[in-house]
């Protein structure tokens, strides 16, 4: 009976092309928490803020073809929106008493205001701040994109307007301290409604509540993927012309791409001030929007469960080889980006898909099949990589296509978009 | 303010538009062969300038050691050198990683980025973290004062003259060279191009390294304006991208056109308002008429 | 940022009577391991990384990233005081071990860094960070972990903590007692100031807007006060709007790589030292590597620290810093405040007996150090160190000679009334 039910619900994941996504959760829910002591656990966290930018831009790059060296802007502006009700919270009149006028940010004091700007107003409500955190970004990714998408700006040009954008907004949130507490950026953030964020309990509480939401994120992400709008939005990544003259408004499906990216770096960055305590101007520069891309492509950039990976990867190599070696890691980074560029385009993802993933089906075969003569000697003997993917690929249609999907040139996809579409 | 005074200040204002349209030019110059011309986002565009600043610094450290007499004279040679060092590396960069992304533009912006971090640590580690100065010659450095109250920056001059010298001489190549021809051919259509028999790997090659050698004589020249040391490239890139998106990627005459735009834009209101604001307000003048017109001030008419 | 510690020193007295002998061998007493029979117990209560040998210390700057060209300096003092204190005997009989990590010039990963140094590795101070930024990222967690931190960079002020001791200037030190000076000796009446746009300058300029304006002798007044972004590279519209204003001292605190533009950028337009004055409070001998000696020339510097100081302590140090990092390396103000880190904390803990934050927090005040190269110093109450303000003139090898020297320590004020 309970094997039956077992055996049930693992064809309803396999259906679902679920198996990725659970070990996953089992990996950051269970594992996690019980191998690491609770600064590790913080550390990882805080990475996992990062994973909310990199399954963006899965969708927005992988699936969408819409490349964007700007996601920075969007972390910082969902970290900005949540930072500005910690900080009116943590400066209430008391402890701001020695400010030459308490009851207003210390860096507005160090700033000689000396009352709190209207449009800070409405962030000592959190219903508020939460809806800025998720609607801001969204409606700036939407202005940006679609001017842009409904002229048919390319995959090139958008991703070199996109860095203008991170810069404009660093040089106005670096030139505005007064409002935005500048280069320093908002710090020391207390409590939220009164709930101390900074004890080991609630560190645990925000760990979980960051695996939970991006969890959530990367199963409706997997949800739209399998929709018709996945497919139409791989469709117009490869032939943007066609799926155009087929009668649908491709600038649309790129315009939601986007914002679906930039609302979830949003809540990225609205996590990461949480568990931090501080946002500053540097997420929002080009250096670490480019680093974010890198989280992505080093997961697989057609991957949502592989962006959390190489996420997870890139940032413990970071930790760990800073510590260690800090001269070696600047050379290890720029292996890293290289690597994954010529190496293994379609990330650790591909990886899996097309060597060890063949490994692992060839040793259960043999196992299963100890006496078997007539194993396929092709397998066995021919260690070939594609020949795995093909046959990975012919089997189940849809649902691997998560990862496995295209050797398909995902740049050839974007070159297609990026070039033809400033032509056209 | 008297009127001669006014007048004076005037033309020095007049001069560093023009100046800093010289140095927006000379940056954005070997990136507008690299990204127009080839489609690949070069991103370490940066660092083959500081390779330039560097080969400046080393040639001032030779000279002052061992032939103090040519101090006067070797910032010539220099630059020079900075051209084949920056090529020398760009043709060995091409070769091994450029050369198989030519199909995917995004991934070169990648890799790139990657080139560009790994010889920032290369500076870091083997010259040292620390800014350097080159001992320029101090016919370089004054500035040329015709009467009283008028100076005229005399390093502004000469970057002016190079870009000049260099413009002209990309110009001449591109339309009145084989290699000019070959490269416009590629640009036009590639498959085409390779099966009229020309050589469009060659060409790739010698048109990177070409583009980077450029980068190399401005960051060369640059020393005389701006700092050197590991990540001082990294403050010219997002500009350079700029001025040639700006201009509509393929087009010379378009990246021209846009740097004197944006220098005019950005000394002019830098004059009148805060530096920080002037910033923005180019930046966002930029970004809002690229929104309007995607291609660029002079779109290239060549389908790719 | 309380004003808690104000009964301080009636407790320090009285520890002080009672530890008297502990507070005397600070100084000058080379090779004498005091406090090496005091049990591991008894000086570290609070689990701190201390053993019967061995106490471990963190250093926490960006050895990469685009500040690595200033904090290096800093690195490398902190390192040859620690190896200075392990050659006389370590502290209390314990030699000090590093760990070193790497911000990376970057805000979060100080704030990482920081909180490894302290849950982790449990270190019992920590000597780090250079700019403000840095520093407010990771201030919150050595409050909340307890931590101890010295932050050797003059800054903007506005702050106090007892859990860290600013071992360089608050913005009131190094700037006032140079403008009065610029007045007095220069006859400066109009100023013109300049800064990249961020906390440090800015805070730094609205003191000496308040200064001159309020304090100065009636007639001086600022014609004008500019902020470029960080990394600004064409500074010729700056140049042209100071020369329409004429002022008398341009004062200028302009950092980083643009520091490098403005200054060659500024002699190519004619405005050499021969014609203009100009007092500026972001170079060092590190900057002007950068610079060039010829295109500094003549210009003035306002700071706490110059490596030609004439006395006998600089000289030594001097001596010993091109013996270990090579005859060639230079010496910054902030390099010596960073030098000036584990020295303090040596003294502090002896005093204390004790390793544990809030000892060595509330031994601090008072705490002189007669070694320093900048003569001498001394701890004040609100963690920041006494000091004397002095005037550096720019020569063409890129040492500055100092012109003037402030006759008396200046009290920190990081809290200046009528500057806010």
């Amino acid at each position: 009976m309970i094997s039956k039910l077992l055996s049930s619900l693992k064809t309803w994941i396999d259906q679902r092309g679920l198996n990725g996504f659970i070990i996953l959760a089992i990996l950051l829910a269970v594992v996690f928490p019980l191998a690491m002591d609770s600064f590790r656990l913080n550390l990882v966290g805080k990475y996992l803020t990062y994973g909310f930018v990199a399954i963006g831009l899965v969708m927005a790059w992988g699936y969408g073809g819409v490349l964007s060296l700007g996601q920075g802007v969007f972390f910082g502006l969902g970290g900005y929106a949540m930072a500005m009700f910690l900080k009116l919270e943590a400066s209430d009149p008391i402890s701001t008493k020695i400010q030459s006028t308490p009851g207003i940010p210390d860096f507005m004091d160090w700033n000689q205001i000396t009352a709190l700007p209207i449009w800070w107003e409405p962030f000592r409500h959190l219903p508020f701040a939460l809806l800025a955190v998720l609607v801001v970004p969204t409606l700036l990714a939407f202005i940006i994109s679609f001017a842009m998408f409904k002229r048919r700006v390319g995959g090139v040009y958008f991703a070199i307007i996109t860095q203008a954008v991170a810069l404009i907004l660093t040089v106005l949130i670096i030139g505005q301290q007064g409002y935005t507490g500048g280069v320093n950026g908002i710090t020391d953030l207390k409590t939220m409604l009164g709930w101390d964020t900074r004890t080991n309990s609630a560190k645990y509480i925000l760990y979980f509540v960051t695996v939970a939401l991006l969890l959530a994120s990367i199963y409706g992400c997997q949800w739209i993927q399998k929709s018709k709008l996945g497919t139409l939005l791989l469709a117009m990544r490869d032939k943007e012309d066609r799926v155009r003259f087929s009668g649908y408004d491709v600038a649309m499906f790129k315009v939601f791409a986007f914002c679906l990216a930039a609302f979830l770096s949003a809540i990225g960055g609205a996590l990461f001030t949480l568990q931090v305590g501080f946002m500053s101007a540097s997420f929002v520069g080009i250096v670490p929007s480019i680093e974010m891309v890198i989280f992505a492509a080093v997961g697989g950039r057609m991957s949502l469960v592989g962006a959390v990976y190489g996420t997870l990867l890139v940032n413990f190599g970071k930790t760990y080889f800073s510590e260690s070696f800090p001269d070696l890691w600047l050379f290890l980074m720029a292996a890293l980006f290289i690597g994954v560029v010529m190496a293994f385009p379609d990330g650790l993802a591909g990886l899996w898909e097309s060597h060890i993933k063949g490994w692992l089906a060839r040793g259960r075969a043999a196992l299963r099949k100890p006496k078997n003569p007539d194993a396929p000697p092709s397998q066995i003997v021919q260690p070939d990589a594609d020949v795995m993917t093909m046959q990975e690929i012919g089997s189940p249609p849809l649902a691997r296509s998560a990862s496995g999907s295209p050797r398909v040139p995902s740049g050839a996809g974007m070159q297609v978009s990026g070039i033809q579409g400033q032509s056209a | 303010m008297s009127v001669s005074e006014m007048l004076n200040i005037g033309m020095m204002q007049g001069f560093a538009g023009l100046s800093l349209f010289a140095v927006l030019l000379l940056m954005g110059l070997g990136l507008a062969i690299i990204f127009g011309q080839m489609g690949v986002i070069n991103m370490a565009h940066g660092e083959f300038m500081t390779i330039g600043a560097y080969t400046i610094y080393l040639f001032s450290t030779i000279t002052e050691n061992h032939f103090p007499k040519l101090v006067q004279s070797y910032f010539i040679f220099a630059i020079i050198a900075a051209f084949f060092i920056a090529f020398a590396v760009g043709w060995f960069i091409e070769w091994s990683l450029i050369r198989h992304l030519y199909k995917r533009p995004l991934d070169t912006l990648l890799a790139t980025w990657g080139i560009s971090l790994g010889m920032q640590q290369i500076f870091r580690s083997f010259i040292g973290p620390k800014e350097v100065s080159p001992t320029l010659p101090d016919w370089l450095m004054g500035s040329w004062s015709p009467h009283e109250g008028l100076d005229i920056p005399i390093n502004g001059m000469f970057v002016m003259a190079l870009t000049l010298v260099v413009t002209g001489g990309v110009l001449l190549a591109l339309y009145k060279s084989r290699w000019g021809l070959r490269v416009r051919a590629t640009v036009a259509n590639r498959t085409m191009a390779n099966a009229i028999g020309i050589n469009t790997k060659k060409t790739d090659r010698l048109t990177f390294a070409i583009g980077c050698g450029i980068a190399g004589i401005a960051g060369a020249a640059f020393t005389t304006i701006g700092s050197t040391g590991p990540t001082s490239g990294s403050l010219y890139i997002v500009d350079a991208f700029l001025v040639v998106t700006f201009g509509g990627a393929a087009s010379l005459l378009g990246t021209m056109a846009s740097a004197f735009g944006i220098a005019q834009m950005q000394s002019i209101s830098e004059f009148f308002m805060t530096g920080s604001m002037a910033r923005v307000i180019t930046l966002l003048t930029i970004v809002l008429i690229l929104m309007m017109r995607p291609q660029g001030l002079f779109a290239s008419k060549i389908r790719r | 940022m309380s004003h808690d510690d104000s009964n301080d020193p009636i407790s320090i007295n009285r520890r002080r009577i009672m530890q008297g002998l502990a507070a005397l061998p600070v100084l000058g007493l080379p090779g004498l391991s005091f406090g090496a029979n005091l049990p591991t117990a008894q000086v570290n209560t609070t689990k701190l990384a201390v053993t019967d040998t061995e106490v471990t210390v963190g250093q926490l700057h960006s050895a990469t990233g685009t500040m690595a060209i200033s904090e290096t300096g800093s690195i490398q003092a902190e390192q040859l005081a620690i190896d200075q204190i392990n050659a006389m005997g370590g502290v209390l009989g314990r030699k000090i071990k590093v760990i070193k990590e790497d911000g990376a010039s970057d805000w979060p990963t100080f704030a990482e860094k920081s909180k490894k140094l302290l849950i982790n590795d449990k270190v019992a101070a920590v000597f780090g960070c250079w700019t403000s930024a840095s520093r407010k990222a990771v201030l919150p967690i050595f409050e909340k972990e307890n931590g101890m931190l010295y932050y050797p960079t003059f800054y903007e002020g506005l702050e106090q903590s007892k859990n860290v001791i600013y071992t360089g200037q608050e913005a009131t030190q190094q700037i006032l007692w140079g403008l009065d000076w610029a007045v007095k000796e220069k006859k400066s009446k109009t100023f013109f100031l300049v800064g990249s746009d961020y906390i440090w300058p800015r805070t730094s300029m609205k003191i000496a807007r308040k200064h001159i304006e309020g304090h100065l002798p009636s007639g001086s007044k600022v014609v004008g006060e500019e902020y470029y972004p960080l990394g600004t590279t064409n500074f010729n519209s700056l140049i042209n709007k100071i020369k329409v204003a004429k002022p008398d001292c341009i004062f200028i605190a302009v950092v980083g790589g643009s520091n490098v533009s403005f200054y060659k950028q500024l002699k190519a337009a004619g405005v050499t030292s021969a014609k203009q004055f100009l007092l500026t409070i972001s170079v060092t001998e590190d900057e002007v590597l950068g610079i060039g000696g010829e295109n500094m020339q003549g210009f003035y510097a306002s700071m706490k620290y110059f490596q030609s100081l004439d006395n006998p302590n600089n000289k030594k140090f001097v001596e010993a810093f091109k013996a270990k990092y090579g005859p060639k390396s230079v010496i910054g103000d902030v390099t010596q405040a960073a030098y000036l880190g584990p020295w303090l904390w040596k003294a502090a803990v002896e005093k204390a007996g004790s390793f544990d934050v809030d000892k060595i927090a509330a031994a601090s005040p008072g705490i002189e150090f007669k070694g320093a190269p900048e003569a001498y110093v001394k701890i004040h109450e609100n963690h920041h160190l006494w000091s004397r303000t002095r005037i550096g003139q720019a020569q063409a090898d890129g040492q500055f000679k100092v012109v003037a020297e402030s006759p008396e320590l200046i009290e920190p004020n990081p809290f200046p009334k009528g500057y806010q």
